[in-house]
Formats: C-alpha cells, structure tokens, sequence
C-alpha cells in the first residue's frame, strides 16, 4: 500500500511540475504571426522568388526538398513492412466466398452519407494535392484525404464493394511509381546542369495552378505514394480483420 | 483577442480528450476517444493557421490510426475465441458465422 501510495505520489508531483514548465514555457512563446523571423522572412523571400504561393510547399518541396525525400522514405518503408508482416501465413486461410463482416447492419443513415461523400470527398482530395503550390495543402495531405475518402466505399456499401472501387495492384504499382517519381524528378535537374531535386522547370505566374514549377510534380509525386501507401496498409489490416482466418482443421 | 480566447479554449479541450483517451482502458472504446480527441487536434491546428497540417491530422489522426485499432481489436477478439471454440470439441459453428 505504502509503495503504491508513493507511486502516485511521485506521478503527482512530476505531472504537476511538468504542467508548471509547459504553462511557463506557453507563457514564453511570441504570440501567433506578430514576431518577424529570420527563417520566415527567408523562406517566404525564397518561396516568392520562384512564384510559389504556398510557402510551406516551398520549403518542402522546394528549398528542403532532401528532406521531403526522406519523409517520403519512411513512409514507403513503413507501409511496406507493415504490408510484410500482415501477409497471409501457411496456418491462415482466406475466406473465398464470404467476403468478411461487411457493415451489413450499419444504419442506413450511415450507407447514406458514406455514398454521398464518397465522389465529393475523393474530388477534394484531387484538389488538394492539384493545388499543393498555391494552397494549404499539397501531396501528403491531399493523399491522406484521398485514401481516406476512399474507404467511404466501405461505409457505403459492404468490403466487397470496396474491393472493386480499390485494385490493389493498382495501387501497388501507384506507390512504386509515386516514390521512383520523386527521386527520377530530382535526377531531371542533373540533366540540365542544375544540383539534384533542384526546381528548375519555368515557374510561372505567382497563383496559377501551373506555378511552382517541379513543386507541382513532386506534389504530384508524393500525394500518390502517400494514398496508395495508406491504401495498402489499410487493406492488410481490412483483409486480416475480415476475411483471413486461421485454419483450425487439421486437415492438410 | 478572440484568437487567443479560441486557441486557449481549443488547448483545454484538447487537454481534457487528451486526458480521457488515456483513461480509457478499454481499447476498442479508448480508438473512438482517440479519434474525437484527433478531431479537437485538427480544430486546433486551424485556429493556430496551419490548415494544411489539420487536414492530414483528419484524415490519418480521427480515420485511419483509429480504424487501424478497432481492425486489430476486432482481429483479436475473434482469434480468442475461435480458441475457446477449440477447446469445446461439440462446437465447431464458427467457420459458418
């Protein structure tokens, strides 16, 4: 009892000093968009310089692009070995004419606005990743969008449903292609004497969905790697939950 | 003014879900806390002006990452009790259902 009761003494004073230092610390922050940053006054210097209305896709995209390629990285890396470990083993069996536990008993104000979102929220998710140079937005979130919207599917209609709106080939190759893409399009900028992942496409006009320049494409790039990997992964744990099952006969 | 009050009212919201999901310990419920506390992040995130940071915190923080654990809970349950089934010989209703 003694043990416990200084336990949750010791949590007591550690979550309290913890709070103290947060709301010291909160108190300490420059308040919200009023204090000039040396960073900032760079990078938006350095985002209108190459006619990107987006700040942030600049930076990611553009003037830390290496960094958006390793993000990107351990996404690919993530999905795929989350893809790895959920593959169907010798002892598992897949469930050939059942197609798993569909929301079969969903109320149906549910399958309602699961089909009415579905077409609007893939558009947004398109126009997301489209206009990742001229509004907040771009290829990460635009893919999350998307792959998520997509899974309306599920809530629409059953996972047979959702199988058919969701070829997984596809998607496979989608991802290999958004990830090669990103890389291939900063190997083009050796080709015309620039460094690698270097924005040297004509930039355009400052607002215009065709400004930016490579910034436009490598969105491109990462939204479809980014949706086809959450795709992916959400298959394997769909596929896991619903339709395998270990195989319980001892018959070979 | 109103910003502050919004983003201080938004801070202690997320405080409070943030609170719940960790005192929620059944973890089928503690995924749809997760998600409502997600959805206060991602209203959070566009009072502080990163609405680009609030769309994906939606989309993978309140859909995916929850989905993700209601699946596995859902995987596992069945796995456990298709085991108790086994060790009832007279019961083997399971591969129907």
């Amino acid at each position: 009892m003694t043990r416990l009761a200084a336990s949750r003494l010791l949590l007591a004073v550690g979550g309290l000093g913890t709070a103290v230092l947060l709301l010291l610390a909160f108190g300490g922050l420059p308040d919200l968009g009023d204090v000039p940053h040396p960073y900032a006054d760079r990078a938006v210097q350095a985002a209108l310089g190459h006619d990107t209305a987006n700040v942030v896709s600049s930076v990611n995209f553009d003037q830390r692009a290496f960094d958006t390629l390793g993000e990107e990285f351990v996404m690919l890396a993530a999905a795929v070995s989350a893809v790895l470990l959920l593959r169907r083993f010798h002892d598992e069996e897949q469930d050939a004419h059942d197609l798993g536990y569909g929301p079969r008993d969903v109320w149906s104000a549910a399958h309602l606005v699961g089909f009415a979102l579905l077409a609007p929220t893939i558009l947004v998710g398109l126009y997301v990743v489209a206009h990742g140079a001229v509004s907040p937005g771009g290829g990460f979130q635009g893919g999350a969008v998307l792959a998520t919207g997509l899974h309306l599917a599920y809530l629409a209609g059953d996972y047979s449903i959702l199988r058919r709106v969701r070829p997984l080939a596809v998607f496979d190759m989608a991802e290999a292609i958004g990830a090669a893409g990103f890389v291939l399009l900063g190997i083009s900028a050796l080709f015309v004497g620039d460094p690698f992942l270097a924005n040297w496409l004509p930039t355009g006009t400052l607002g215009d969905l065709a400004s930016a320049g490579m910034v436009e494409l490598f969105n491109v790039a990462v939204g479809m790697e980014v949706a086809s990997a959450l795709v992916l992964l959400l298959a394997k744990f769909l596929d896991q939950a619903l339709v395998v099952r270990r195989d319980t006969d001892e018959s070979p | 003014m109103i910003a502050d009050v919004l983003v201080g009212v938004l801070l202690i919201a997320t405080a409070i879900t943030g609170t719940a999901v960790a005192l929620t310990r059944e973890p089928m419920r503690q995924a749809l806390v997760l998600s409502a506390y997600g959805l206060v992040l991602g209203v959070l995130m566009v009072a502080l002006q990163a609405p680009d940071v609030a769309l994906a915190q939606i989309g993978i923080g309140t859909a995916i990452v929850p989905l993700l654990v209601v699946l596995t809970v859902a995987k596992v349950d069945r796995e456990l009790s298709a085991r108790e089934d086994e060790t009832e010989p007279d019961e083997a209703g399971e591969r129907e259902g």
